[in-house]
């Protein structure tokens, strides 16, 4: 064993020192000289348009230095295409204060800029707006007929794959079949951290944009389009984002905002959103879905049909992934899969943590749950017997795919075994006890990404790469991938992202980050590797004279070759024997489309959760659960189980109580706000049992990882829906389940 | 009584703001005179004012706990009490526990136990801890579950925060079982 | 939030004195939910008077053998109190179950009494509301009203009042002292909070000016055979949907006397004397338990949202009153559900 051997242990967060003495610093914390602060105004109505906005008044107070609205905002770009970002939906994306049009409630319809946050808050709440309301319509409820199936997309989006097989007859014909339809509010992000922009003014018509967001370059490419500004007028920073989700993958208004009057006003400013207002920006869609299955005698599915509709706003075409995982987690030959969108006067709803899995899967495996009852089989075993070796959607083998061992670890820890399969069979404490199960799949992605590495003359590394840091680990994983490619202590090692003066990486979502961005910083510090590896070679005595760089390694701050451990060179020795006081490497990474374009490659999950409900007070609490995850390689064992733990309390939220409610009459949510939009707290939370299933899986990227962020919330929101059946007999389909629903 | 107190409307005048004046606040054990008016929140103060930033604005509405912090020892949300009516109190904040180099008990459990992921309900988890720790009512695990629930965290980082706080409340002989 | 003077008073007289003094002017204990609701532009006082530090924050036996709870001692300090927790665990265990750690030590007495009822659209100035602006409507009668009320509501307003500590203190009948313009005196806890009626503004028939100087627990506990249960959308940290107070005396398996109110149901903190007087010399059996709590329900309303906490209510009468019965519940440092 090597000390540089980094991959795969559990070392503690590199940033984590910053994180808990308060000295990260997040977008709304760099305190530039000569602060303005900005605060949004948004309309109070649905549908219809400004007709006045008084802010003459607004505008005389002292200290007040602007009120910016569609009246006085200057010429901007006039194409829908400079405002598309990089996952922006088919549709014209939502410009902000560039219309008397109101299109969705809490539309943001000014901007007051004051000297203090406290004068700028105060000028927003005087500030008089006329509006002229028309009808609108925000319930779902009177859209099922008027679905239709989205054109294109957003980067990601694919329709369902066409029916196979022969559904309808095969339904018919099958022993046994059951359909129900699902259903589920809207869901908003949250992230902890309220969405920021400072934007420093450096002079001479250039910004910093410290903005929160999951992508800089996303906003960056945004910036210059939306203002005309040039590459090098615009910097885009974001090193520590307090939570995304998604809410940060594409530009949101507060950026806009603070830019805007960062250049009107040539002085830095910053905008925060209140909580209230972080229901303006983007939410998992209210959704529909009706399920049909059916078995053979032999307790396999005979026809699988899984039909999902979900809001979208009335300029864009919000499109997500929902139905086509239910072609591909089980054996079936019979598959007819339908998604459908409806226009409603909402905002565009926002990829959310897995999303369009998330809601797919709660129906898919509430169904199958329902499905393995009506065949008389437990649940496990009716899994089992549908085990899909291929993706028959694609049709083609996985390039790994463990879950099979997943259900068997989990349900060992879990005690699957001691579950009688009946309803209402099982009691602990006076309470009703039920146990539940469900699993998922999600995407293996990498995408092109880049990365720089330097080293200077003391054996220290630097890695940079514009990818983010919102919780995920990624200052620490690069940071293992770098040192332990290099040979070096962690402590040697310097990870720096999240800025536009970096080399490009993506946005980070669909937990492709450390695929995408883990192979470039290894690409970069290969490349760097190769120079040393000549450097080393210059001395006539070199012991590592003719050898190639596959034939060496770094270990230890040693560079040997790899069958001959004592033919090796101190690494600092050759650094500063060869009189440079820094080398540096490019290197950036692209998935290898020739080596995968064969396979159909996924991460898998099963989760176990058990509830305890009290019958007469329909109160649930979930008290245990296991998830297993076979996602790869695992990079560090802390962070990942991290993620795991964090999707687990995700999917406890989404199945007990998480709801954004319309108030349809408003056409407004109610309970907007952290007091009645319930996310689980400390004490909801039970045990939790983390298991990894590695998988060798040389084809998804050479790192062998597949992302975790999002597979680990599949599975849970089901598994608890089905235990809280198993425990009461009652089937509930539309989440969450609050205990009005068990009474 | 109850009936509000509104204001009114904007052509009558608007209501001025009221001018600033000095706010004294010990604040990590140091003295500080800021300039301030009445409605200047006390977590406002600490971020914008005194540029502390570790204590955090997640809700602004005392419904998240990320701006707690400790005064005169005892946890509270800073977002809900002004400044001025802190005159003279002893303020901790998270800077005020440790240092990225001399971390405290509790931030030390927080890393090793990875007890959060972006750090944005961090610092608040932390002084809440501090706080219950200096109450010294938490005896169990359920018992910190229950009083470590006035402070959200999105990541769900629940597990690993309820390891921390019982490690440390193990250690200074508070937890029972 | 709008700009206001401030100042903090230093005794009972310089407050109520400060506050004459000011138009549009308000006592500030914790700040918790006016500071709240000034962020939200709901209220717009010119003017605060911080209570907070004045000397009333002392815990101390009466001569009647009673408690005297300062108004500015904070709910935390009430609740971990030695002589509470002894002699009304009730009241210890409904303050726990409210709120938060950090909000329960900034919040006082005076302030969790006088706390607003609490509404999604009393809070969200795009909607209107009777009790915000009269004769703006109830935007929450047909609308959504999850947490609104069932019993005593009216046409002008359905909103409920959010304590758990009122709870307790309804069943517990303390006097609440005040102190105002017009000198001092008492008002029965029953008759501090009101019922919506026409004047939905109206949360509490304190006069203005009046400072809340304390509130004096009656000897009476209710320690041996209590209940406090609550019941809400997540285990911690949310008010509550419905939540009971059950104080009862027993002789045997007879109840002697009783105490019976609830939470998250109206207005006020409900208290419902005539179910009190028909268990008073019952049996404590699950039958007197349903009848009693069939009879609470009897007249409740549902607005569409709620109308499962008719049912939640009638259910969770009849498991206080059985827990209070068995005296299984203890005071203690925190609220574990009561179950
Ligand atoms: C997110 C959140 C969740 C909450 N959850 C719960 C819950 O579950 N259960 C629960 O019971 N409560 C809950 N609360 C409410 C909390 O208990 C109250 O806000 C608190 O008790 C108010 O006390 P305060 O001292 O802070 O009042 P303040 O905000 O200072 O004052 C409130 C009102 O009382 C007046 N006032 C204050 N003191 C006096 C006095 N001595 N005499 C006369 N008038 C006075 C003020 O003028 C003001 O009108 C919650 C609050 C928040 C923000
Ligand atoms: S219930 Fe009362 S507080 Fe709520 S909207 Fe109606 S009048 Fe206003
Ligand atoms: S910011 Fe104070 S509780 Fe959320
Ligand atoms: S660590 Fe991100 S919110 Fe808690």
């Amino acid at each position: 064993m090597t000390q540089t051997n980094h991959i795969g242990k559990a070392p503690n967060r590199v940033d984590g020192p910053l994180k808990v003495a308060g000295t990260a610093h997040y977008s709304g914390e760099f305190n530039v000289p000569h602060l303005a602060y900005g605060y949004v105004v948004s309309s109070p109505i649905a549908k219809g348009k400004v007709v006045a906005i008084h802010a003459d008044e607004v505008r005389a107070l002292p200290g007040v230095l602007e009120v910016f609205s569609h009246e006085n905002v200057p010429y901007l770009a006039w194409f829908d295409k400079s405002y598309k970002d990089q996952i922006a939906p088919g549709g014209s994306p939502f410009r902000p204060l560039h219309s008397p049009d109101i299109t969705f409630n809490q539309q943001p319809v000014a901007l007051v800029v004051a000297d203090t946050f406290e004068l700028a808050r105060y000028a927003a709440a005087l500030l008089r707006i006329d509006y002229e309301q028309e009808d609108h319509e925000t319930n779902l409820e009177t859209k099922r007929t008027e679905g239709y199936a989205p054109g294109g997309g957003k980067t990601g989006f694919q329709a369902p794959p066409p029916p196979r097989g022969n559904p309808d007859k095969a339904l018919k014909n099958a022993t046994h079949s059951i359909e129900a339809e699902y259903a589920h509010g809207a869901q908003h992000h949250n992230p902890m951290e309220l969405f920021t922009t400072t934007v420093e003014w450096r002079g001479d018509g250039k910004i910093t944009a410290y903005d929160k967001t999951q992508g800089v370059y996303n906003v960056k490419n945004y910036l210059m389009g939306v203002f005309g500004l040039g590459k090098d007028e615009v910097r885009v920073v974001n090193q520590f984002m307090g939570g995304g989700f998604g809410a940060g993958l594409r530009p949101q208004y507060s950026v806009f905002m603070a830019v805007l009057a960062t250049l009107e006003l040539k002085r830095s400013v910053r905008v925060t959103l209140t909580r209230q207002q972080m229901f303006s920006i983007g939410h998992r869609p209210n959704t529909l879905q009706l399920l049909k299955m059916g078995t053979n005698p032999d307790g396999t599915l005979a026809s699988l049909q899984h039909h999902a509709l979900h809001e979208t706003s009335q300029f864009e075409d919000y499109t997500e992934n929902i139905v086509n995982w239910s072609g591909m987690l089980y054996q079936c030959e019979n598959v007819k899969l339908g998604y459908q969108l409806a226009k409603l006067d909402i905002y565009s709803p926002q990829d959310m943590r897995a999303p369009g899995a998330a809601s797919g899967n709660v129906g898919l495996e509430v169904a199958m749950d329902e499905m393995a009852y009506a065949a008389g089989l437990d649940p496990l075993e009716f899994r089992l017997r549908n085990y899909a070796d291929r993706d028959q959607n694609v049709d083609k083998p996985f390039s790994s795919k463990k879950l099979r061992e997943c259900y068997k670890q989990a349900a060992a820890k879990f005690g699957w075994e001691t579950r009688t399969q009946k309803p209402r069979s099982m009691r602990a404490n006076g309470k009703l006890r039920g146990m539940g199960m469900g699993g998922g799949v999600w995407d293996a992605t990498q995408t092109k990404s880049a990365a720089k590495a330097l080293i200077s003359a003391d054996g220290k590394l630097t890695v940079r790469s514009a990818t983010g840091e919102n919780g995920t680990g990624t200052y620490t994983i690069m940071t293992q991938i770098a040192a332990e490619t290099l040979g070096l202590p962690l402590e040697a090692v310097t990870f720096e992202l999240g800025d536009t003066d970096q080399p490009e990486a993506p946005i980070q979502g669909g937990s492709w980050t450390a695929a995408s961005v883990g192979t470039a910083v290894k690409n970069a510090c290969d490349a760097l590797g190769e120079k040393i590896l000549k450097l080393a070679q210059k001395p006539a005595d070199s012991p590592l004279k003719d050898a190639k760089y596959d034939e060496v390694e770094f270990v230890n701050g040693q560079l040997r070759l790899r069958l001959d451990h004592d033919q090796a060179v101190v690494l600092r020795d050759v650094l500063q024997a060869s009189g440079e006081t820094q080398l540096e490497a490019d290197s950036s990474a692209l998935p290898n489309m020739l080596k995968q374009q064969g396979y159909s490659m996924h991460s898998h999950n099963v989760a176990f959760a058990e509830v305890e409900v009290d019958e007469d007070l329909g109160t649930i609490k979930v008290t245990r659960v296991v998830s297993a995850v076979a996602a790869g390689r695992i990079l560090n064992q802390k962070t990942a189980r991290s993620q795991v733990l964090g999707s687990v309390v995700w999917g406890l939220g989404m199945a007990l109580m998480e709801e954004t409610v319309m108030d349809h009459k408003f056409g407004r949510y109610v309970n907007h706000n952290f007091a009645e939009y319930h996310i689980p707290v400390n004490a909801d939370i039970p045990h939790i049992d983390v298991i990894f299933v590695h998988e060798d899986d040389d084809i998804v990227n050479p790192l062998g990882v597949k992302g975790i962020g999002e597979v680990g919330m599949l599975g849970v929101t089901a598994a608890i829906a089905n235990a809280v059946f198993h425990a009461t007999g009652k089937r509930v389909r539309d989440l969450p389940i609050m205990l009005d629903k068990l009474l | 009584m109850s009936q509000l107190l509104t204001r009114a409307p904007a052509s009558g005048g608007l209501p001025a703001p009221v001018p600033t004046g000095p706010v004294r606040l010990h604040i990590n054990g140091e003295t500080q005179t800021l300039q301030l008016a009445p409605w200047t929140s006390l977590l406002d103060a600490l971020r914008e004012y005194a540029h502390l930033t570790g204590t955090k604005k997640g809700c602004d509405h005392g419904q998240c706990g990320a701006c707690t912090v400790l005064v005169n020892g005892r946890r509270i949300n800073s977002c809900l009490t002004l400044a001025v009516m802190h005159e003279d109190d002893d303020i901790t904040t998270i800077e005020g526990l440790g240092t990225p180099d001399n971390l405290s008990p509790l931030q030390q459990a927080f890393v090793d136990h990875d007890a959060f992921q972006c750090g944005y309900c961090t610092p608040g988890q932390i002084c809440s801890a501090q706080g219950l720790l200096n109450e010294g009512r938490a005896h169990s695990e359920a018992e910190i579950k229950e009083l470590m629930s006035g402070n959200l965290c999105r990541c769900g980082a629940y597990v690993g925060i309820l390891d921390a706080v019982s490690e440390v409340a193990n250690s200074q002989g508070e937890m029972v079982k | 939030m709008y700009p206001f003077t401030y100042s903090r008073a230093t005794d009972v007289a310089d407050a109520v004195r400060d506050k004459a003094g000011h138009d549009g002017s308000a006592y500030v204990g914790g700040g918790t939910n006016l500071i709240d609701l000034m962020k939200m532009n709901v209220e717009q006082p010119a003017h605060l008077v911080n209570v907070a530090k004045l000397p009333l924050a002392k815990i101390e036996d009466l001569p009647n053998g009673g408690l005297r709870l300062g108004a500015t001692a904070t709910n935390s300090d009430t609740a971990w109190n030695e002589q509470v927790k002894a002699r009304y665990p009730l009241l210890n265990q409904a303050i726990l179950a409210g709120a938060s750690p950090q909000l329960r030590n900034a919040a006082t007495n005076g302030g969790n009494l006088m706390q607003r009822t609490r509404c999604y659209y009393f809070y969200d100035l795009a909607t209107p509301c009777n009790k915000r602006e009269p004769g703006s409507g109830c935007s929450a009668i047909g609308g959504f009203n999850r947490i609104h009320a069932i019993l005593g509501a009216s046409e002008a307003c359905i909103a409920t009042h959010p304590s758990d500590m009122c709870v307790a203190l309804a069943a517990l009948a303390p006097t609440v002292r005040v102190s105002g313009p017009q000198g001092e005196r008492s008002i029965a806890f029953e008759d501090f909070h009101r019922l919506p009626g026409d004047h939905p503004e109206f949360d509490n028939t304190l006069a203005e000016g009046e400072l809340i100087t304390s509130l004096d627990l009656p000897e009476k506990g209710f320690a041996k055979h209590f209940a406090y249960l609550k019941l809400r959308d997540r285990h911690s940290y949310a008010f509550a949907l419905v939540s009971v107070a059950v104080g009862l005396e027993m002789d045997g398996d007879t109840i002697t006397d009783a105490r019976l109110a609830l939470g998250g149901v109206a207005h006020k903190p409900w208290r419902d004397h005539s179910a009190e007087a028909l268990l008073k010399g019952q049996h404590a059996t699950a039958e007197t338990f349903g009848r009693v709590a069939a009879h609470v329900v009897a007249n409740a309303v549902g607005q569409g949202s709620n109308d499962f906490k008719i049912e939640l209510a009638r259910r969770a009468i009849v498991r206080a009153l059985k827990q209070a019965a068995e005296g299984k519940q203890e005071a203690g440092d925190v609220y574990l559900g009561g179950q």
